[in-house]
């Protein structure tokens, strides 16, 4: 299982729970099933969140794989100069 | 991944390809091109900080002799609020004003004429009519109860409960783990300050500079200064509405950008007038248009409070930072809450930030953007606790610093990192040990920067004899060119005189993310190096079928095909520029090809150490040793990381010492030129002493990490630190310029 960990911002979603379990190989199935479960996040998620995959800071994740014991951290985007 | 145990030319010190053309002056910036019959283009400004505009005439204008073209908003397509990454109706309203003038120097017209002078003379001959309101000159005054509102649209997105009525509080982002209270109620030493930053200029020499040309069938050719030719590509098309290939960029040389020419400005002008008048039309901004309406750093207003036990451990952090984003939303507060307590490992931290818009120009990146001014902030403190402590203020660090496997404040897991080294390495120098006299006081900070990734295509083509040509989209800046073609030379075993790197434009090249976030090293070196095993890929097949063998027979050594197993016995290596040579009967053009969307740039970390002399008769602050120790993961090109090094760090000295944006009442700039605005220069500072960690980030073939903006994070509060050392003064509002550091020392006086 994927554990996903939410920003503050967005655990009015998961009823303030910090962290969920998710089954998912992909960001992409990732974000469809936080989204049927809870619905709403899907939208907040894919405007223009970064993600990091097991410590790595990813800008454009859609189709990035996950390892079954994966952990996500949904961040907000980082610009640089 | 493969880690080479030795690099025959990554790590050495080569000229770079572009030094002759740089240091004889033939090198073409922004301003240099010119052609015949060619146009100026000049701006018409706002010269009021906040106004309704009521009409704008520009009859009289267009009927001078010699005016070929004017454009307003008008002109312009309406666009739609929101968007992802730039809300298009913000950006539209920055190039040309619509309903507002929202800053001193906003543009409202532009003009394309015969000569400057007559496109001045047509600036000033437009007729606009205003409604004056107050301008919002502060975070002060812009979150007042009664503060005029800059857009009547706008609600504080992130606010809980959501507003209802309009506010110049854009946004509002919490990060918070543990918990909080209990973290400080368990603390021995508690300290808490407020800190105030001004609006600051990355300060690049060169002004923003371009040339547009549009032909009879609607094709655009668009030459400018830029940090992303890509991007400056896809804003305009966008803001014109235009196909993206009806537009191609081609970048010129570029002097200094820092973040500042990560967006467009006067480029969709110079398209519309161009499209407009049939002309090639030429806009360079003077110095005063770079001050008054490009994008600066954000003002800032940070309150920090850190908790630690009496052994040294922190327990806690609580930050709320209030960041000026000027005339539109989007400061780089995030950024800067992330990454202000990045450098510790701490269990239970709460960080809250707000975006606020003022009547200033839009904030645009400046180097690790958000970063410096937050860093003051929590290094100030953390070098308080660690006195009252009596602690060595990197000790205390070091105690607390991030390492492998620690939890980043803002969320994930670190991979290996290289702040212990860093910190070690200054422990153990001769600097730090060297005796100080009266007025003089020793600082140190600490800095993180994450380093962006986003996407980068490079391509590499052998030529007949051997030699190569890498092709890359991405501008150098910061000496990329030299480090590409080094990688390129290790990867391919041909010396990198033989090579030739290149910045192409938008249509020779495939899609490049600019040159920003300390990215190009990384993120297109890497795929240079992909490139390059794509080539000894290719060598390796010919070799395979010229020797009737196969793939796994042949390898690739010091620029050769070689013989293995069974052809080892018969064979002799194939060097590449025999494999060039023939390539016309062995398959064709050699080429190379590799695209990606990067990730696992590894953050860097710096620690920065600053000796400093301060004059109580004038309150002059001298700096007289600065040592900058970063990692690199890995230096491909030595000389050049020690350049950002010593950049990034003069610019957080001037930071910290002098500059600032001084406004009037009325919201006019009044330090718009390099005599006003006080950057330091050569003569000012010591040489910066530079010491280059390697810890590899794992991520990457080498082991490189981005290292162009972490140099500015640690000097802002390392000056303080060391000022407070020599004066027993914590000065908590920059610039510590003469008058302020003077009175603050005639204040103990009594």
């Amino acid at each position: 299982m994927v554990t996903v960990h939410l920003p503050k911002s967005l655990q009015s979603y998961s009823d303030g729970a910090p962290s969920v379990q998710i089954e998912a190989g992909t960001v992409r199935q990732l974000i469809l099933e936080l989204d049927r479960r809870y619905p709403g996040l899907g939208a907040e998620l894919r405007s223009g969140m970064a993600i990091a995959i097991d410590g790595e800071i990813i800008q454009e994740p859609l189709l990035e794989r996950l390892g079954a014991e994966s952990e996500v951290h949904f961040l907000p985007p980082i610009g640089g100069g | 991944m493969t880690q080479p145990r030795s690099f025959r030319y990554v790590g050495t010190r080569p000229i770079r390809q572009d030094g002759a053309e740089k240091v004889t002056g033939r090198a073409n910036f922004g301003a240099d091109l010119s052609f015949p019959g060619m146009l100026w283009g000049r701006v018409l400004r706002s010269p009021h900080a906040h106004a309704k505009v009521v009409s704008i005439d520009t009859s009289a204008a267009s009927e001078i002799p010699g005016v070929k073209a004017i454009v307003t908003s008008a002109d312009l397509p309406e666009q739609r609020p929101g968007g992802d990454p730039t809300d298009m109706y913000d950006l539209t309203r920055n190039i040309l004003a619509r309903e507002k003038v929202l800053y001193e120097g906003h543009p409202i017209a532009a003009v394309a004429a015969t000569s400057r002078e007559i496109a001045d003379r047509a600036v000033a001959a437009i007729q606009v009519e205003y409604e004056l309101l107050e301008p919002v000159l502060d975070l002060d005054r812009a979150i007042a109860p009664d503060a005029p509102i800059l857009h009547a649209e706008l609600r504080c997105a992130g606010s809980d409960p959501k507003p209802e009525g309009p506010t110049n509080v854009a946004s509002r982002i919490l990060i918070e783990r543990g918990d909080v209270e209990r973290a400080f109620a368990d603390a021995d030493v508690v300290i808490e300050r407020e800190f105030t930053t001004p609006t600051v200029h990355q300060g690049y020499i060169e002004p923003f500079a371009c040339v547009a040309r549009t032909t009879e069938d609607g094709q655009s050719t668009l030459w400018c200064c830029t940090q992303g030719p890509f991007t400056v590509r896809s804003l305009c098309a966008a803001l014109l509405r235009i196909e993206t290939s009806k537009i191609k960029v081609i970048p010129s040389e570029i002097g200094g950008g820092f973040g500042g020419k990560t967006t467009v400005y006067q480029e969709p002008l110079a398209l519309l007038l161009s499209r407009k008048s049939g002309r090639a039309v030429k806009m360079v901004m003077t110095r005063q248009e770079v001050f008054r309406a490009t994008g600066p750093a954000s003002a800032s207003r940070i309150r920090v409070k850190l908790g630690a036990k009496r052994d040294g451990t922190l327990t806690a952090a609580e930050a709320s930072l209030a960041y000026e984003a000027g005339a539109f939303k989007g400061s780089p507060v995030v950024a800067g809450a992330m990454a202000m307590f990045a450098m510790y490992d701490l269990p239970s931290v709460r960080i809250e930030g707000f975006d606020v818009v003022t009547n200033k120009p839009k904030v645009n990146a400046y180097r690790a953007p958000g970063a410096p001014m937050a860093t003051f902030a929590s290094e100030s403190v953390v070098d308080e606790l660690a006195a009252s402590l009596e602690m060595d203020p990197i000790e205390f660090r070091l105690k607390n610093a991030v390492r492998q496997g620690s939890v980043a404040v803002y969320g994930p897991k670190l991979k290996a990192v290289g702040l212990v080294e860093c910190l070690e390495a200054l422990r153990d120098s001769e600097h730090y040990r060297t005796p100080l006299s009266e007025n003089q006081g020793r600082g140190i900070a600490c800095g993180f920067w994450f380093n962006g990734n986003m996407q980068s295509s490079a391509q590499i083509h052998v030529n007949e004899d051997g030699t190569a040509t890498v092709v890359s989209g991405c501008p150098d800046i910061g000496g990329s060119r030299a480090s590409l073609a080094l990688m390129a030379a290790e990867e391919l075993g041909i010396p990198v005189e033989q090579i030739r790197p290149i910045v192409a434009d938008t249509e020779t090249i495939g899609y490049n993310d600019g040159t920003g976030g300390s990215r190009v090293t990384y993120a297109t070196g890497t795929a240079v190096i992909e490139a390059a095993r794509d080539i000894v890929l290719q060598l390796r097949q010919r070799a395979a079928a010229f020797w009737d063998t196969q793939l796994e027979n042949v390898g690739y050594e010091d620029g050769k095909a070689i013989p293995l197993g069974d052809a080892a016995e018969n064979q002799q290596p194939l060097p590449l520029s025999t494999l060039a040579r023939r390539a016309a009967r062995m398959g064709g053009p050699i080429v190379g090809r590799s695209t990606w969307t990067a990730r696992g740039n590894g953050p860097s970390f710096a620690a920065h150490l600053v000796d400093v002399e301060v004059d109580p008769e004038t309150g002059r602050v001298e700096v007289l040793r600065y040592t900058a120790a970063q990692d690199a993961g890995k230096a491909i090109h030595p000389s050049y990381v020690e350049g950002q090094y010593q950049g990034g760090a003069v610019q957080g000295i001037g930071w910290a010492l002098n500059e600032a944006y001084f406004y009037d009442a009325e919201g006019h700039l009044q330090n718009a030129s390099f005599l006003d605005y006080r950057m330091p220069v050569a003569s000012d500072l010591p040489m910066i002493d530079t010491i280059v960690v390697e810890v590899p980030n794992p991520n990457h073939p080498y082991g490189v990490r981005g290292v162009g903006e972490t140099s500015i994070v640690p000097p802002l509060a390392a000056v303080a630190n060391a000022v407070q050392a020599a004066t027993g003064i914590r000065f908590v509002d920059l610039p510590m310029s003469p008058p302020a550091v003077l009175a603050a020392i005639d204040r103990t006086r009594g």
